[in-house]
């Protein structure tokens, strides 16, 4: 049985900061390997239902990984994060942006940064994760994709506890 | 007629509004600065938004500005929840695959 260890969330907004921050029952190569390799990414970054694809990656210094997320709708979410800073299996610094299928970043909002910070705890491995805004646009522009990917996974959970409880009844 | 609350929020230009002006209060000008749209159709979201009492209007001045209303917000969820939702979601899945990792290792 999988343990759930509880997600650290919190918001500045006044600073357009956020801060995540969530334990992982497994080694830190493991969590580092998930975290940089575009076959694992793939697997876990998009939220249920949604799934991601990716297009390229290159996880070096000045390197990017190019890739979108679907829905059920099949509409495609193109996005790509350009790595910044790179100390293995330590932490990476990046920047996330929205862009075309082509990678042509979409300059309507500057880019979000962000720090993934990989730590030892007992048993595992601690995540901490540090998103900085430039803009409030952005912040919109996230919080929107939020809304979107947050409600749907919000709704598919909430069917599947419904289905679960109409088979009890 | 009163406005649903979850109504107002579902439209993508009004979350903006709301997000914006979550961070600090705003004039109607400052606002529609930001939008493409017209002052006018921004103002109808206004409208739209502080009759479900997201926002509130406070007079300064000879400015009128719009503040966010923080305690009905929470009443509809917290404001950032679905975000955070996403991490989560993502996470539970990120776990699962760190397991299989783990079972494969073996």
């Amino acid at each position: 049985m999988i343990r759930k260890n509880e997600m650290i969330f919190q918001k500045d907004l006044a600073n357009k900061k956020i801060f995540v921050s969530r334990n992982f029952d497994a080694p830190r190569a493991n969590v580092w390997k998930a975290w940089t390799t575009s076959e694992l990414l793939d697997q876990w970054w998009a939220p249920q239902p949604f799934q991601a694809f990716t297009k390229a990656m290159q996880f070096k210094e000045g390197g990017f990984w190019l890739y979108y997320m679907q829905g059920p709708d099949s509409t495609k979410m193109w996005a790509r994060i350009d790595y910044e800073k790179i100390d293995a299996e330590d932490y990476f610094t990046q920047f996330n942006s929205f862009c075309d299928e082509d990678g042509k970043i979409d300059t309507h909002f500057s880019k979000m940064h962000g720090k993934n910070t990989f730590s030892n705890i007992e048993d595992g491995t601690k995540v901490e994760i540090e998103m900085t805004f430039e803009k409030v646009k952005d912040l919109h522009k996230l919080i929107e994709m939020g809304f979107e990917l947050g409600f749907t996974a919000a709704l598919n959970v909430l069917a599947q506890t419904l289905k679960a409880q109409l088979k009890i009844s | 007629m009163r406005r649903d609350v979850f109504q107002a929020i579902a439209d993508p230009t009004r979350r903006a509004i709301l997000s914006l002006i979550a961070l600090h209060a705003m004039t109607p000008n400052a606002l529609a600065e930001h939008f493409d749209t017209t002052r006018q159709a921004v103002s109808n979201h206004i409208k739209i938004l502080a009759e479900c009492q997201l926002v509130k209007q406070e007079i300064t001045g000879r400015e009128i500005y719009y503040h966010f209303n923080p305690k009905k917000m929470k009443e509809v969820a917290d404001w950032i929840e679905p975000f955070r939702k996403m991490w989560e979601v993502r996470f539970d899945k990120l776990d699962i695959l760190l397991k299989n990792l783990k079972t494969k290792e073996k």
